[in-house]
């Protein structure tokens, strides 16, 4: 028997079925019956899925509720990897329900939550488009064969610069701490992008094995900066609001941030993926461990690697697009957008941007402590 | 009959009597089950994890009561330390140079417009502290007036700015605590009798000499109660120094966040908030036994 009805459908037809034919389902499809209209809760960051600003709504996540008859509430809660985790840890240690079905995750993260048992296994069943997600990002060290998460985008940090203010563009690192720049440079106080950056300018590959010693001199180098006056702050994704004010003319930043910046001011502003190479991550969609929505929270997962609603996603955000097929796609929804090789890496592209290593738990500590402190924060 | 009488009498008697001596207890209660839930619960979980260590797993922590976690965190902190005590002493100063005439003001020559200065001093409350600090953001700005006015009139060059500096983040601080220090100053220089101005003046003291042995000693009370509610949470605060600061003018508060949020060092961050907090507490010490605070009850 076919459960695919709704909550309210089942009250309106409740009235016309015979309290016998109810009973005849069984308690297990009526306790499916009523987790399919179970609200999933979503939380992810901002900006990152389409909006109509006109209707005020997520059309890719309206169109699944109207087919599925699954709702789904939307919540951009997630602004910083480490305060939304030190937020939710409480409840994820006591075994309890956090409050959200999905909640999207930088890899680093998403590795500590998958190690420490945060996080519930899919059912692959039940995510058939799993077989879209690029090959490139299925086998991930932190969670080889994506049994725990997958890929909702790939990130890509490079410099960004003020069109006016740096008209040649930014390609490399001399360039960003050119003298016309010193005190409006900012950089990215996520630890693996600007120190990747450094590293990689300094001729270390960051996603094979390398010494402390190479880490200490990309700090090295970011203190020099932050000494000399050339690096004015150390942040995370509000680099956005002083490029639009002048007050930062040249930055470590995220490809998708500048393409959205565009959008709202006519193109004032350039990225770039560094001459030596970009850092690469992906943000990750998980389900908590204790979620009770587990099944409707697959059935979102799913929908959004099918390659047509993956592009009409990407179309929007402008970040990499982690599904095959979509590229294909994107020709029916903006065509201008399907060479966009900051969405559709091509191989080119691809062999310029670097994974940061796994880190282990000592060094994780001594790192991000050594980074903590070159920002001023230790 | 009448021993019984009595009997119950002085019974009744003493179980009113019991119940008089329980009534302030019971009047208590509240306030003190209040705080055993919300501060000495927080402080007996802050001091425990304070000499903790790593355990296995990030995030965990095992009691290993390691007190050298204190050493650790002043040696590896002591310039933001100082900064804060630095950055809130300077904030509380230029806070009572400010409000001082403000208060005097408001308190002796606004006349029928006293309500509405007032109003006004405490309008910025109604918006929250974060946004009023981002709007410094742009007051300090590329966009803002200052540096425009300060580019035209030659005093900056184009590479100059305002955002980012430590004057920016002590300027923050300033504006932040003002109404804290206008405020107790006016309700102490508000009470001051005009009289005893009057009587210094027929005395032959001048208006300077008024103004300094009777109104400033009498407004002292405000003067302690301004300086201490501007001095102890400017020490504290982090959100100046992020949203209006560099790298190099983080206050303790940015190391506490730091320490808990990003480098998930819960010791040391609590290390340093108890660290904070006995500094605090000892300053505040010397200054009221300083300062005295007879007249501040």
């Amino acid at each position: 028997m076919s459960i695919e009805i709704s909550r309210r459908n089942l009250l309106k037809t409740a009235g016309g079925l015979s309290a016998a034919s109810l009973l005849s389902l069984s308690s297990e499809e009526l306790a499916q019956a009523a987790s399919k209209t179970s609200t999933v809760r979503f939380a992810n960051w901002s900006l990152y899925l389409d909006y109509n600003n006109k209707t005020k709504s997520y059309p890719t996540l309206v169109d699944f509720s109207k087919k599925s008859g699954i709702p789904v509430k939307y919540m951009e809660v997630i602004d910083d990897n480490d305060t939304f985790t030190a937020k939710v840890t409480p409840q994820l240690r006591l075994k309890k329900d956090i409050g959200y079905d999905i909640v999207v995750l930088t890899e680093w993260m998403a590795g500590r939550w998958i190690s420490g048992g945060y996080v519930t296994k899919f059912d692959d069943a039940k995510i058939p488009n799993k077989k879209n997600v690029l090959p490139y990002l299925l086998n991930r060290p932190m969670d080889n064969g994506r049994h725990y998460s997958l890929p909702w985008a790939g990130i890509i940090a490079g410099f960004a610069w003020n069109n006016q203010k740096n008209p040649k563009g930014i390609h490399t690192m001399e360039q960003l701490f050119a003298p016309a720049n010193k005190g409006k440079v900012e950089v990215l106080s996520e630890m693996r992008d600007t120190i990747g950056l450094i590293m990689m300018w300094q001729g270390t590959d960051i996603s094979k094995p390398f010494s402390q010693d190479k880490f200490m001199n990309a700090i090295d180098y970011m203190k020099k900066m932050i000494h000399d006056g050339f690096i004015r702050q150390v942040k995370g994704q509000s680099y956005q609001e002083d490029l639009i004010s002048g007050d930062a003319v040249a930055v470590i930043g995220w490809s998708g941030d500048i393409s959205q910046l565009n959008s709202q001011n006519t193109n004032r502003f350039g990225f770039a993926v560094p001459e030596s190479g970009g850092t690469f991550s992906t943000d990750n969609m998980m389900i908590p461990a204790l979620s009770p929505n587990k099944v409707n929270a697959e059935a979102v997962i799913n929908n959004y690697y099918d390659p047509v609603v993956a592009a009409r996603v990407a179309n929007y955000i402008n970040y990499v697009c982690p599904v095959g097929g979509a590229q294909q796609a994107m020709e029916k929804i903006n065509p201008a957008q399907v060479h966009n090789k900051l969405i559709f890496p091509d191989a080119a592209m691809w062999k310029k941007l670097v994974v940061f290593r796994d880190l282990t738990q000592a060094e994780q500590i001594s790192f991000s402590t050594a980074f903590q402190k070159a920002s001023g924060n230790a | 009959m009448s021993t019984a009488l009595l009997h119950t009498g002085t019974h009744e008697n003493q179980t009113s009597l019991a119940k008089k001596k329980l009534l302030p207890y019971w009047l208590l209660a509240p306030g003190i089950i209040w705080l055993t839930i919300f501060f000495l619960v927080p402080i007996y979980q802050l001091i425990s994890t304070s000499t903790q260590t790593q355990g296995y797993g990030i995030g965990t922590y095992v009691q290993t009561y390691r007190f050298a976690n204190f050493m650790d965190a002043i040696t590896s902190s002591k310039a933001q330390l100082f900064r804060s005590f630095e950055y809130a002493f300077l904030a509380t100063c230029f806070a009572l140079i400010i409000s001082y005439p403000l208060a005097y003001a408001v308190a002796f020559k606004s006349g029928r417009w006293k309500n509405t200065l007032l109003v006004l001093i405490v309008a910025p409350f109604f918006c929250s502290f974060l946004l009023r600090t981002v709007a410094w953001e742009q007051i300090l700005g590329e966009q803002g007036f200052v540096i425009k006015t300060l580019r035209f009139l030659h005093i900056m060059g184009a590479q100059g700015h305002l955002t980012a500096t430590p004057f920016a983040v002590v300027a923050g601080l300033t504006y932040n605590f003002l109404p804290f220090m206008t405020l107790p100053l006016y309700a102490s220089l508000e009470r001051i009798d005009i009289r005893m101005m009057e009587a210094s003046g027929d005395l032959y003291a001048n208006a300077l000499t008024t103004f300094r042995r009777v109104t400033v000693p009498l407004s002292m009370p405000g003067v302690v109660a301004g300086t201490l509610l501007t001095f102890i949470p400017a020490a504290g605060d982090y959100i100046n120094a992020e949203l209006l600061g560099n790298p190099g003018t983080k206050m303790i508060g940015n190391v506490i966040e730091a320490r808990y949020l990003a480098i998930v060092d819960y010791p040391g961050a609590a290390a340093l908030s108890l660290i904070l907090m006995v500094t605090i507490l000892i300053l505040v010490m010397a200054y009221v036994k300083r300062a005295g605070t007879d007249e501040l009850v």
